[in-house]
């Protein structure tokens, strides 16, 4: 492939991503243990039972992980913006909209897919019901790429400031408050024994929504925060 | 414009009552001057003075108060960026978790690779030669800026603009600057360098355009052009 | 050139806003104020008992109007912060970002309300059905506008990326005003209807409707001191703000 197409750079970009985050691995495992943390967190608040965790087993493993997740989200533009690459990433004269998209991938691919690989073992240690663990993992599959896209674009409008911790939580939330209802509760209708593909569905349509529109606005944000 | 213009050429970029005002504070402006190919402009100036502010504009990354900037006679904003144009900014764009040979590689697929050049000849031209595999944590200050200039050989672009291009570099590191705008010039790019510093550019004579800070109200920085 | 293009022009600039919304605000005052005591005299005293909550229903016409203007002001809001986007027009920019506290204070209100007329009726302060939890949701979105501009250093830039994220959070807009139709919700659905019958009794719905347009005009009034105050601090530097306060003694 030719150097320099928008292709190449995009490829370009993806294996770079990757293999910083393979060097920087120690920190990539921060998500799981604090996934792992939350969730253990439950059994000693509200009591070993099996039912009383079984009932909120999917919804407290959906909510741990999304806020792994959004722990995560601030180091997606961070280490590019403190050593001026972002600023090179917007000067480049390809779509910065495929460019973010790029970056998103890697960010879900390093961050989510292995809290959704530990998915199961979190079940276990909440005695989620074995039927609805495909359900959970389904999604976790749906509602966690939103969750980096959208993410994306609200970390895109934070970018430099340096304690935008809380701001970040605080526009994040209210944003992806739809996707956790609709995810948890297809998990909770799969419990409870209804149908659960509705829910499913308009996860997937929000996904394919998100997938085309957030880029554009997180690079659309990029230009006003960095201009 | 004071300086009478060598060839007849369309210019290669091209600042038209450029102007930039931040928190309705003026920065620099109005400026008008063109760059033609061959053209190597140094722009001086104290700190704070809005050079980096002026190269950030030049490069599309800042909309101006006031005024255009036109590449090839296009106007050049954050929505029409061009591979024409090359920025080297005081943080470098560099990964130090890579490897010099590794952000070259990616400086290449992002931009494309300019024939007759390898990133391995590219390091040796700077000086790095046995450099190549090393984190760029490792190296020096000077070094990585040397790592940045081997990106500018590489990638094809004909505008380079170079904030501080000597900072945190020796002798010969000066040296190896002007040697790289020379070449540059003699190929047909042409180059926008900032410097506060008494660094002397050898070999012929630059325009220069200084920015002083002006005796308008509140320390407005206002822009002449001194042609050596 | 277009007298209207012109009008808007003149009106876009920080002297002349300042000028003329120094003149309304007087009168919207006194506009919301007299409004309102007659909205409320007629809802508060002469509206009659509803059959099934008897007294305590009569805080719809605090909490129904508030509730409208919450949705109003974000709207308002969006749309301003469009304009400041899209044509990058200062007044814009300043009247978004003043439209976003008292939007963000009628939302609470509304939720407040709505828990304090909760309790008698369905027994409880909060239910996390799809309108309430919406209007929730609606006031984080204004405290993460108002946040967020307050976060970053530059002004323009600050009020730019607020806006954005108006604009991105506008789809909660059709959310809250359809939840009570696409959900089976605890809050009640449409009574008052723009198109069609409204399902309530003229006696008690003038009230309201006067309270609509009291609210209204304390947003307005509201708005603009806010706007005239952020705009003499952002144009603190210029001629025509120390002209302000050289040439006459402190007045409206």
């Amino acid at each position: 492939m030719r150097p320099g197409t928008t292709a190449a750079a995009c490829i370009a970009l993806l294996r770079r991503d990757f293999v910083l985050t393979w060097r920087r691995r120690g920190d990539a495992l921060n998500p799981l243990l604090f996934a792992v943390m939350v969730v253990s967190l439950f059994p000693f608040a509200l009591g070993p039972e099996a039912e009383t965790l079984a009932r909120i087993a999917a919804g407290t493993i959906f909510v741990a992980v999304l806020l792994a997740m959004l722990l995560s989200l601030d180091a997606l533009f961070r280490s590019d913006l403190e050593d001026g690459s972002l600023e090179q990433l917007v000067l480049s004269p390809h779509p910065l909209a495929l460019l973010i998209a790029a970056k998103v991938l890697v960010h879900w691919l390093t961050t989510a897919l292995p809290l959704i690989a530990i998915a199961p073992l979190l079940a276990q240690l909440l005695h989620l019901p074995a039927n609805v663990l495909p359900v959970l993992l389904a999604a976790l599959a749906l509602a966690t790429p939103l969750l980096s896209l959208i993410g994306a674009v609200c970390v895109a409008l934070t970018v430099g400031m340096r304690r935008s911790g809380m701001l970040l939580t605080l526009l994040v939330l209210p944003l992806i408050v739809p996707a956790l209802i609709f995810g948890a509760g297809a998990c909770n209708a799969a419990q409870a024994g209804f149908a659960f593909i509705a829910p499913l569905l308009w996860l997937g349509a929000w996904l394919a929504l998100a997938l085309v529109l957030a880029p554009l606005a997180a690079a659309a944000a990029l230009k006003i925060s960095l201009t | 414009m004071q300086t009478p213009v060598e060839n007849e050429t369309a210019p290669l970029l091209q600042a038209r009552a450029l102007a930039f005002a931040r928190n309705e504070e003026p920065i620099f402006g109005p400026l008008d001057f063109a760059l033609h190919a061959g053209d190597v402009v140094l722009i001086e100036g104290d700190n704070g003075s809005g050079k980096t502010t002026l190269l950030k504009v030049l490069s599309g990354l800042l909309q101006p108060t006031s005024g255009e900037v036109l590449l090839h006679d296009a106007p050049l904003t954050l929505a029409k960026l061009s591979h024409q144009v090359a920025l080297l900014a005081h943080l470098l764009g560099l990964k130090l978790e890579l490897s010099a040979l590794e952000n070259l590689r990616f400086a290449i697929g992002l931009g494309g690779l300019r024939s007759g050049i390898t990133p391995q000849l590219a390091l040796a031209s700077v000086g790095l030669e046995g450099y190549e595999d090393q984190p760029l944590r490792m190296l020096s200050a000077g070094q990585r800026k040397r790592v940045a200039l081997a990106r500018l050989l590489l990638v094809p672009v004909a505008l380079w603009l170079l904030d501080e291009p000597y900072a945190n570099l020796d002798r010969e590191g000066i040296e190896l600057v002007n040697r790289l705008l020379d070449n540059h010039a003699r190929r047909g790019g042409a180059a926008l360098i900032t410097s506060h510093g008494a660094y002397a550019f050898t070999s012929g004579t630059p325009r220069r355009i200084a920015l002083k800070p002006g005796i308008g109200n509140r320390g407005s920085a206002i822009a002449e052009q001194v042609s050596p | 050139m277009n007298p209207l293009v012109l009008y808007f022009h003149k009106f876009g600039s920080p002297p002349y806003f300042y000028r003329v919304a120094g003149l309304w605000l007087p009168w919207l005052y006194a506009l919301a104020l007299v409004t309102g005591t007659v909205g409320l005299y007629g809802g508060l005293v002469m509206a009659p008992a509803d059959y099934q909550q008897g007294d305590s229903f009569r805080i719809i016409y605090v909490h129904v109007p508030c509730a409208w203007m919450s949705l109003f002001a974000y709207l308002f809001m969006a749309a301003n912060g469009f304009i400041a986007l899209v044509w990058r027009i200062k007044l814009s920019e300043t009247l978004a970002m003043a439209a976003a506290p008292v939007g963000a204070a009628f939302t609470f209100v509304t939720l407040v309300t709505g828990s304090l007329w909760g309790k008698p009726t369905w027994g409880t302060w909060w239910t996390w059905d799809a309108r309430l939890t919406s209007e929730l949701v609606l006031l984080f979105l204004y405290f993460g506008v108002i946040g967020l501009y307050h976060a970053i250093e530059d002004t323009r830039q600050a009020a730019r990326a607020a806006a954005f994220l108006a604009l991105i959070g506008v789809v909660n807009l059709p959310i809250v005003h359809y939840s009570v139709v696409w959900w089976n919700t605890l809050h009640q659905s449409q009574t008052v209807s723009f198109t069609g019958q409204s399902k309530i009794t003229a006696s008690m719905l003038w009230p309201l409707l006067v309270l609509a347009f009291a609210t209204h005009a304390y947003f307005f009034a509201s708005l603009l001191a806010r706007a005239r105050v952020a705009l003499l601090s952002l144009e603190s530097g210029k001629e025509w703000v120390r002209g302000l306060l050289t040439s006459e003694p402190a007045h409206g």
